[in-house]
């Protein structure tokens, strides 16, 4: 057991959010909108190594596991950075899985191309819709019924404008080829992404609070810091309570997800819808307490609140994830029948084995 | 980060499974439904183990047990839905004594406290102070070798079967309110003292306890005369530390997913089907995987030798608060049924979700209000200035 970062998390964790702070400041990020992609810190963050970090050194990378990726993508969540990190590293791992000899591996992992994941599986014969990083990827990687095919076709370089100004957009899949008959990596992929997302969700919801705390003390109404008011500081305390679980929690399901525990599927999806409500809620806290400045464009609040609103909502919302999360842990719903057999009301249902088998 | 136990700690689960299995009957269960949350037998019996002693740290002389085998201990307890709360107050007394008694305490006192024959219960709060514990009002005044105990304590749960109170009086009431305290360790037997039971909507009994002209010698005082503050520090130190695994919702989320799964909705469907039940049930579930991540840090920290402070006041506020809130979810699930009281034998589960309903209120004021924890939060972790 340990829930503290090791020197050598340290030493990651410091050297990016110095590459972050100096790469990305506030400014990248808003000069970045509406399209939500900087290729200038792309490429500084592939001339670091960081696009590859996670995948075998043989292809090019650091044998890193994901909880060093995770490392970054807290500090990337808290920098609101303008480059599709998260996409890039599944979408990676992905293709290598499922194809280790597929002749862009190596510049994926080098970061001259980048690669993101259709995280919502098109209908057969359909484009991809609204894919994470689709405006800018070059290789996009998708589950057609059990296949996953990979498209290499140009990407669009422009993005369908939304709340978040995220790099989303349309893929058509027609010159898709197919890599492999293997639906579970793909699920895979996409657990490590709900993981990842919500690691930086926690880094997100631990800055935009860090900036309402500096802005409450020096914020002055009734002729005292609206930070002495117990209003303010409740909502504050309950804001950094829920972030510093969603952080607990991320960093568990991407451990569960490194040492392939069985529930690491189950903790990957609760960490993410977690992650995301906490992150939203801390955000809204923030925009509260900043008053009618954090609605100006002006602030960076607003660039918090927005994001945190619209990361999730590129593979579904909170209620699409827990219906999800259902099938996990009661089964598929079944249809309507006559009459249901009853069950002995006995039955251990609640996973506490699972749990157990966890700890 | 690495979220598993280390093997001793889960060849220890193993032997906290069997132990439970063997001594939390049916009847022992029942029992605690009077209204005395406290299981005699058991409670020995974990003395007899040793696991008493063993929860205290070596440096005090106890076995010193690696605050994640704690942690395993407290998380079985609350799955297993182990009535504990006397054998957690007792062995926080049991410190406060190991740290700041006499030597008289130590040796007369501790050992039976440790070995599961003597209680110890709290009296800290009184009639017009409770989050404000430093305004305790029960005077103490020296008298040669003896002092003279006047005043009035509530919420001294468990004072009808315990041994022993320690009790926070006021021995100078000229000075700051924090200076003029101190502490004694109270034989609840003594002449002069009357305890009276406080019934509560959660059918725990708890009491009113009153000391008229208690004599009291010396040797039962804890801490320095007017030091009681600091003695207070070592008592909520070891509250977080010891109780810092904060998980009561499980059983209550297991018992009401049981019932569901024999349940039709009116068109005949399964009931576990129907989406908003299901989306109550998992947000109940995410949220104790949020408060085992959170208590697994903080014992992780002690495990580790960092005392930790704001951490497990995050860890009580969050875990509080989505117990009651989960309860009462969970109630409504069962519709009228959920109403039954245990005295209905088709109450559903017993009447096991009605009656966290009712207990669960307590659980954001006790130890530390809801209120409280929010400043300490606000004050410790965020820098904020205090504000009470």
């Amino acid at each position: 057991m340990r829930t503290i970062f090791n020197a050598d998390d340290e030493a990651v964790h410091d050297a990016f959010a110095d590459f972050f702070a100096k790469e990305s400041p506030m400014e990248a990020v808003r000069a970045a909108e509406p399209l939500g992609f900087d290729r200038r810190i792309w490429e500084a963050l592939a001339a670091i190594g960081a696009t590859g970090m996670s995948l075998p050194s043989d292809v090019g990378g650091a044998d890193a596991a994901l909880a060093t990726v995770a490392v970054v993508a807290e500090v990337f969540g808290a920098a609101l950075a303008p480059v599709p990190m998260i996409e890039h590293t599944v979408a990676s791992r992905l293709l290598h899985q499922v194809a280790p000899t597929h002749p862009d591996i190596r510049a994926v992992v080098n970061g001259s191309q980048i690669a993101t994941l259709a995280l919502r599986p098109p209908m057969a014969g359909n484009d991809a819709t609204l894919v994470p990083a689709g405006a800018v990827a070059d290789i996009v990687l998708a589950l057609v019924g059990d296949q996953i095919v990979c498209t290499c076709n140009d990407a669009p370089g422009i993005s369908a404008r939304n709340t978040g100004d995220l790099p989303i957009a349309n893929r058509c899949l027609d010159d898709a080829v197919v890599l492999g008959a293997a639906g579970s990596l793909f699920e895979r992929a996409v657990d490590e992404w709900r993981a990842l997302t919500a690691v930086a969700y926690a880094g997100l919801a631990r800055r935009v609070l860090e900036i309402t705390v500096g802005y409450v003390q020096q914020r002055q109404q009734f002729g005292v810091a609206v930070g002495t008011f117990q209003a303010v500081q409740h909502g504050l305390a309950d804001a950094s309570t829920r972030a510093e679980g969603a952080r607990l929690l991320a960093h568990r399901a991407v451990w569960a997800l490194d040492t392939n525990r069985r529930d690491a599927s189950r903790l990957a999806a609760m960490a993410l819808v977690f992650a995301a409500e906490t992150g939203r809620f801390a955000a809204d806290r923030a925009l509260q307490y900043h008053g009618g400045y954090g609605y100006a464009e002006e602030y960076d609040v607003q660039l918090f609140h927005r994001r945190a609103t619209a990361w999730i909502l590129q593979l579904g919302g909170p209620s699409t994830e827990l219906r999800r999360l259902g099938t996990i842990e009661f089964g598929r719903q079944t249809a309507i029948k006559e009459t249901h057999p009853k069950e002995p009301a006995n039955r251990k249902t609640h996973n506490a084995d699972a749990n157990r088998g966890s700890i | 980060m690495e979220f598993s136990f280390p093997p001793e700690a889960e060849r220890f689960r193993a032997e906290v499974q069997a132990f439970l299995a063997d001594q939390l009957t049916a009847e022992v269960l029942a029992a605690t439904r009077e209204g005395t949350i406290h299981a005699p037998a058991m409670h020995k019996a974990m003395g007899e183990l040793g696991w008493l002693r063993a929860a205290v740290p070596a440096e005090l002389g106890g076995g010193g047990r690696d605050p994640l085998e704690l942690a395993v201990l407290v998380e079985e307890l609350q799955l297993a839905g182990a009535p504990f709360d006397a054998m957690a107050v007792t062995i926080i007394v049991a410190i406060v004594l190991l740290v700041h008694g006499s030597e008289f305490c130590k040796h007369n006192i501790v050992p039976g406290m440790l070995e599961g024959d003597l209680l110890g219960c709290f009296g800290y709060s009184e009639p017009e102070s409770g989050s404000d514990v430093a305004a305790a009002r029960t005077r103490a005044v020296r008298d040669g070798d003896e002092w003279i105990i006047n005043g009035s304590k509530m919420w001294t749960t468990l004072a009808h079967i315990a041994d022993y109170v320690l009790l926070l009086t006021r021995t100078d009431p000229d000075v700051a309110k924090h200076r003029g305290l101190t502490f004694f360790v109270v034989p609840l037997d003594l002449p002069g003292i009357e305890i009276q039971a406080v019934h509560t909507m959660g059918t725990e009994r708890s009491n009113a306890t009153f000391y008229d002209d208690v004599r009291l010698p010396d040797r039962y005082r804890v801490g320095e005369i007017n030091g009681g503050w600091e003695v207070m520090k070592t008592a909520l130190k070891y509250e977080r530390g010891v109780t810092g695994g904060q998980l009561p919702s499980p059983p209550v989320i297991d018992a009401a997913i049981s019932w569901i799964r024999t349940q039709s909705m009116p068109d005949g469907s399964a009931m576990l089907d129907d989406p908003t039940v299901r989306e109550t049930l998992l947000r109940a579930m995410i949220d104790v995987e949020v408060c085992r991540s959170l208590a697994y840090h903080t014992a992780s920290l002690a495990s580790s030798g960092v005392m930790f402070g704001v951490e497990g006041s995050m860890t009580k506020l969050f875990s509080s608060e989505a117990y009651k809130r989960h309860c009462q979810e969970l109630q409504d699930l069962l519709g009228p049924d959920g109403l039954l009281t245990h005295h209905n034998a088709d109450a559903p589960l017993g009447g096991l979700v009605e009656e966290h309903v009712r207990h669960s209120p307590v659980t954001t004021i006790y130890g530390g209000t809801s209120e409280i924890s929010r400043n300490l939060i606000a004050e410790m972790h965020l820098g904020l200035p205090r504000n009470r």
